[in-house]
């Protein structure tokens, strides 16, 4: 058995399931995903001109039964992920899932395909119609960047006015993908969220994450502690889960006063420090397990 | 052809000088290339970005599509 590691940074999270990888004996191998140069043509029949020695193909990577990603920069692991799996690596996560996963859009499009419940959601494509699209949600609103994470430049807009300011500084001052406007309703959630941690089939851990904020990531400061699992959680976790092809995931659940649970986003490189902390659930190890069944599978 | 297994990728203890203010950082024996530190002099955050000696830079600025 060989793993392969992609990584970003050595963070909390990566250093566990390196330690975890040697304790255990695992043949593994750590790749910097700023050091890789794919062959993208490795068929090419193109003289070589001896300076590619540092070019990886398939070959490089079908050494391993399995390459874990643990990019931090979401397009360059979806990127990389796609080109392995084209070469038949087997990857966790796959390019696919991550490509829903990463994409707050395609995620609740893909939930609402599969009748996974998840907040009202609207589309709008410039800030006019954007703003006919706040109006019919009501206020207070949520607007959401379709790719970011860590609760980064996310708004709660709670009139009209803020909202025309917001569209047209993301119409005038972001990048091209801020003027796909993701607005959400807001839910009164009772100052927490809920993150379940899944890996295949199996519900690994589950936490609340508090906080007095609104934003209730733990990277904003919230604070995780043990949460009950529930028959509905446990569904609406693996309903999500199937939804999105599956995989090592941590899916974000809000509790609605009148409609119950909401998965709010699924994230497909999931940090699990507060998980961890706040479960004792081993999580590395879980992994590991998870990781060699997928390379064993056919 | 990739970054090497963990068994020789990890440094013994040992300081290195920060690249922002020459500031010493300390580090213990199970340091792994590609982990953020904190100078304790002036609060810049690094990245180790090799051992054995370690060597350190200022760590990269997050970009938009960094996250989980």
């Amino acid at each position: 058995m060989k793993i392969g590691l992609v990584y970003s940074r050595v963070r909390f999270e990566e250093k566990l399931i390196i330690e975890a990888l040697t304790k255990r004996g695992i043949d593994h191998e750590l790749i910097d995903d700023r050091e890789i140069v794919f062959n993208l043509t490795p068929n090419s029949t193109a003289a070589s001109n001896g300076h590619d020695t540092n070019l990886a193909s398939p070959d490089d990577f079908k050494r391993f039964d399995v390459i874990l990603d643990r990019a931090m920069e979401f397009t360059r692991g979806l990127y990389a992920l796609q080109i392995l799996n084209s070469w038949g690596v087997r990857t966790v996560n796959r390019a696919q899932v991550v490509a829903l996963c990463g994409d707050k859009l395609l995620t609740t499009a893909a939930l609402s395909q599969h009748g996974v419940p998840s907040p009202r959601t609207e589309i709008a494509f410039t800030p006019e119609a954007a703003m006919q699209a706040v109006e019919s949600l009501g206020y207070p609103v949520v607007v959401k960047p379709v790719i970011g994470s860590w609760g980064r430049l996310i708004a709660k807009v709670n009139d009209s006015e803020a909202a025309e300011a917001l569209f047209e500084h993301k119409s005038v001052l972001g990048h091209f993908l801020h003027e796909i406007f993701y607005l959400q309703e807001y839910i009164a959630k009772p100052g927490r969220d809920i993150r379940i941690i899944v890996m295949g089939d199996e519900i690994v851990s589950c936490i609340y994450r508090a906080s007095a904020h609104w934003v209730t990531n733990t990277a904003r400061g919230a604070t995780a502690s043990p949460c009950p699992l529930d028959a509905a959680l446990e569904k609406i976790a693996q309903d999500a889960a199937h939804a999105v092809g599956g995989g090592f995931l941590a899916i974000d659940v809000i509790e609605d006063p009148t409609r119950g649970y909401l998965v709010n986003e699924i994230n497909p490189t999931p940090e699990f420090r507060g998980s961890e902390t706040a479960t004792g659930a081993d999580i590395p190890n879980k992994l590991i397990d998870y990781l060699m069944r997928v390379a064993s599978s056919k | 052809m990739f970054a090497q297994t963990t068994s020789t990728a990890q440094a013994v203890a040992t300081t290195a000088e920060c690249p922002e203010c020459a500031g010493t950082v300390a580090f213990n024996g199970k340091t792994l290339k590609g982990e953020i530190v904190t100078c304790p002099d002036c609060g810049a955050e690094l990245e180790v970005t090799g051992v054995n000696p370690i060597t350190l830079d200022l760590a990269p600025k997050e970009e938009e599509d960094w996250g989980e």
